[in-house]
């Protein structure tokens, strides 16, 4: 098994289901001559034509339109938004429209689509290349949301993603482009949506996430390992429909659980994951549930310092999950 | 003293090469004065200095790849002194104490309980820790708290309860106190292998708090050489898929040459002659035939090494050490003998270098030393396989449809087979019991 980038195993997957069936294509902005300003469509056009990577105008809200009909049309396309933050013009295309059509025309029509959209900052992107949109689609009934974490996720799920008769959303964080590689086999496999997976095992806090974060979740793990904090790790994977046996076997196994997203904390992921373990777990629970989120500012800020603040680390995540611990 | 880190030169890069020093330790710097070339995914480019001052040191050498916000030097800035250093180091310090701070807490999880005037939280349960408590019948106030203000955490009570403190708690309570100190320190751990000399040293014992006694159980430290082995072993085991396979060999001619040689071998040469140093003598041809079996997995290729570095594994009491015959293929019986007890010797009085221990490339335990007959060996990471040498015992062997009694030994192989198949392990172990088998009375040992 090869050991490659994040970015490669989204490239990897589009290449191998583009290979697969001849109905699966890309549209978005320099998706085609260019390979996409991350290049994770490179090579692309040059193996399947300009028809199956299509370049298109700067309109997010006529990607998703043009990519919602052909997918009702019988076609898988993979709709990309250059960065998350220009996902908003399209909407009302992924709100009303695409996540309705199956419910709207009880079952005569669906909508096989897929949307990639970076997230996360990091990258010093200032306000609008560093934006997590997640919980503006998140409780949207209809979408399906995955947002990957590892290499090899990243790949299986965005096949997944491909393969599925329903509207998907694709968050990748861009940070994790290059910073983040793994193991990910050449071969034909996917990672169901809908299963979160346990990245630790360990038996005095429990820590759930998704994407980017988990990178520093795992550093400050194993560093607490030699202050003797042993630290369970959940990587969520799919926000929506979530892994709820998952997530409450996962806090059983401590009774002590901190949530940690970059999105902002008020209407987040981790508030509906922590009202489903207080609904189903009050009376496991050994600390109050906690949340490690950035914080409820409009945007990333420009300069570095502010940046920083607003960013998780290693340090931020760490100090929380050893206040945890000692609680 | 200013730090210049590795800047981030283009979104979603994570790390970058240094290329070139353009200035040198001592050499003085303006401001946005390139001092030295780096290169990256996505763009080549000169870092400017982001003071003026004097290159102190330079921390990142030519060619050394290092992730984005690495320092990479050390400048002083013009007429600065260098008590600005200990703005970083305060920081350090305060984790350091909350460091500390954490595992206390976490060891005394068995320790005494706080009181109540200093532990503000000491009556508040969460329900986790209630649920346990009427679960296992417990009375909480008799639970120690390691928790924030002495609170009893529902780790507490399942160590309380794993403690076994849980079943005398709904009797008498004062019963805690009793004989934790009731074990035999005398006795010993291992009393097994015929090749212990002497009775191995006694353990150091730790005994848990006055808590928990402990009836039937005792610790022993874990040694940084035992955790060594224990991360090798593990790490081995993981990564590489092992298989197993033994070949027996007729060392019958073997035996009568050792035996005619070994007096004479002793007095010239102070030394004994042993049987390992025809094995690996055997072992190391062989390789020569199959270099594959010298080799190392590295995921998109496999490396196989030029010299052949025979790690021995060298049992002691309470460990077993890999020191390495350099240079293996270079060396007669003779020489082999020597080396191999030289090094012995050395694991024996703990004088191993770490030069001692490095670059082996195939590695051969000596399990008949301690009686065994079959052994499935773990291979020792990252090596391409592993080669026992088991006793020598006399056997009813069929010859030419005769009987005979012959001197024979089982030779197992434990083989990483993402690199090697049965095949090649196969006729590489054929190829050792050739050579084994090749030698007669006359040959000659240098």
């Amino acid at each position: 098994m090869a050991v490659i980038e994040y970015i490669d195993a989204i490239r990897l997957a589009m290449k191998e289901e583009m290979e697969r069936d001849e109905d699966v294509f890309v549209l978005g902005e320099d998706v085609g001559l260019k390979g996409g300003v991350f290049t994770t469509t490179k090579g692309l056009m040059e193996q399947f034509g300009e028809m199956r990577a299509l370049d298109t105008p700067l309109a997010e809200s006529a990607i998703a339109g043009v990519a919602i009909g052909a997918a009702m049309y019988g076609m898988k396309p993979i709709a990309e938004m250059q960065y998350s933050d220009f996902m908003f013009p399209a909407t009302n295309q992924i709100i009303s429209e695409a996540a309705k059509i199956r419910y709207r025309s009880n079952n005569d029509w669906s909508c096989p689509l897929v949307i990639r959209a970076p997230i996360g900052g990091g990258i010093f992107g200032g306000l609008y290349h560093s934006q997590c949109p997640e919980s503006v689609f998140f409780g949207t009934p209809g979408l399906k949301i995955v947002a990957p974490y590892r290499a090899y996720d990243a790949k299986g799920l965005l096949k997944a993603a491909v393969r599925d008769p329903d509207p998907v959303l694709f968050f990748e964080h861009k940070k994790c482009y290059k910073l983040v590689t793994g193991e990910v086999p050449d071969t034909d496999y996917i990672v169901p949506i809908g299963e979160a997976n346990v990245l630790r095992e360990g038996d005095d806090i429990t820590v759930i996430s998704y994407s980017l974060p988990l990178h520093f979740i795992e550093q400050a793990a194993a560093e607490l390992e030699g202050e003797g904090i042993s630290t369970h790790i959940l990587d969520l994977r799919t926000i929506q429909p979530l892994d709820k046996e998952a997530v409450l076997e996962a806090v059983r196994k401590t009774g002590k659980v901190l949530i940690v997203h970059e999105d902002n904390k008020t209407g987040g992921v981790g508030a509906e994951v922590s009202a489903i373990i207080s609904e189903e777990l009050l009376f496991e629970l050994d600390a109050p549930i906690m949340r490690l989120c950035g914080p409820d500012v409009p945007a990333m800020p420009i300069n570095p310092p502010g940046e920083k603040f607003f960013m998780l680390n290693k340090d931020k995540v760490k100090e929380a999950m050893r206040n945890l611990a000692l609680y | 003293m200013i730090e210049i880190v590795v800047p981030q030169l283009a979104e979603s890069l994570v790390s970058a090469t240094i290329d070139k020093w353009l200035k040198q330790p001592g050499d003085w710097v303006d401001i946005y004065e390139p001092i030295c070339e780096i290169l990256t995914d996505k763009v080549n480019a000169e870092l400017p200095s982001t003071v003026s001052g004097t290159l102190m040191k330079i921390l990142v050498g030519n060619g050394e790849t290092v992730p984005v916000g690495t320092p990479i030097a050390i400048m002083e800035v013009e007429g600065e002194a260098a008590d600005t250093g200990t703005v970083a180091s305060g920081g350090t310090a305060n984790t350091t104490s909350a460091t500390a701070h954490v595992g206390a807490a976490l060891s005394t999880s068995a320790g005494t309980a706080i009181s109540d005037a200093d532990a503000p939280m000491r009556g508040r349960f969460s329900p986790a820790v209630q649920q346990l408590a009427t679960e296992h019948n417990l009375r909480l106030s008799e639970v120690p708290g390691t928790g924030l203000g002495g609170r009893i955490t529902r780790k507490d009570v399942l160590a309380f309860v794993a403690s076994g403190a849980a079943g005398k708690s709904s009797g008498a309570s004062q019963a805690t106190q009793v004989s934790s100190a009731s074990m035999d320190p005398k006795a010993q751990v291992r009393s097994s292998g015929i090749h212990l000399s002497e009775s191995p040293r006694l353990p150091k014992i730790e005994v848990e708090g006055s808590n928990a006694p402990s009836r039937g159980e005792t610790f022993i430290d874990v040694t940084p050489i035992r955790s060594t082995i224990a991360r090798n072993m593990r790490q081995s085991v993981s990564e590489i898929p092992h298989a197993w396979t033994m070949i027996e060999v007729d060392v019958t001619n073997l035996v009568l040459l050792r035996n005619k040689l070994k007096d004479e071998f002793m007095k010239r040469e102070g030394v004994n002659l042993t049987y390992l140093a025809f094995l690996l003598k055997a072992v190391v041809n062989a390789i020569k035939d199959f270099p594959i079996m010298n080799s190392v997995w590295a995921v998109d290729k496999i490396i196989v090494k030029r010299d052949i570095n025979i790690s021995l594994a060298v049992g002691t009491e309470d460990s077993v050490m890999t020191p390495v015959i350099k240079n293996a293929d270079h060396k007669n019986v003779a020489g082999l003998a020597k080396e191999i007890e030289e090094l012995a010797r050395k694991t024996r009085e703990g004088k191993l270098t770490l030069s001692d221990m490095h670059g082996g490339t195939f590695t051969v335990n000596n399990t008949g030393s301690f009686g065994s007959i079959l052994s499935y060996p773990i291979i020792n990471y990252p090596q391409a396989a592993i080669l026992t040498f088991e006793s020598i015992v006399k056997r009813p062997v069929v010859i030419n449809d005769m009987i005979a009694v012959r001197s024979m030994a089982n030779l197992c192989l434990s083989l990483d087979h993402r690199i090697l198949d049965g095949v090649i392990c196969g006729r590489f172990l054929q190829r050792v019991k050739e050579n084994l088998e090749s030698f007669t009375t006359d040959s000659k040992l240098y």
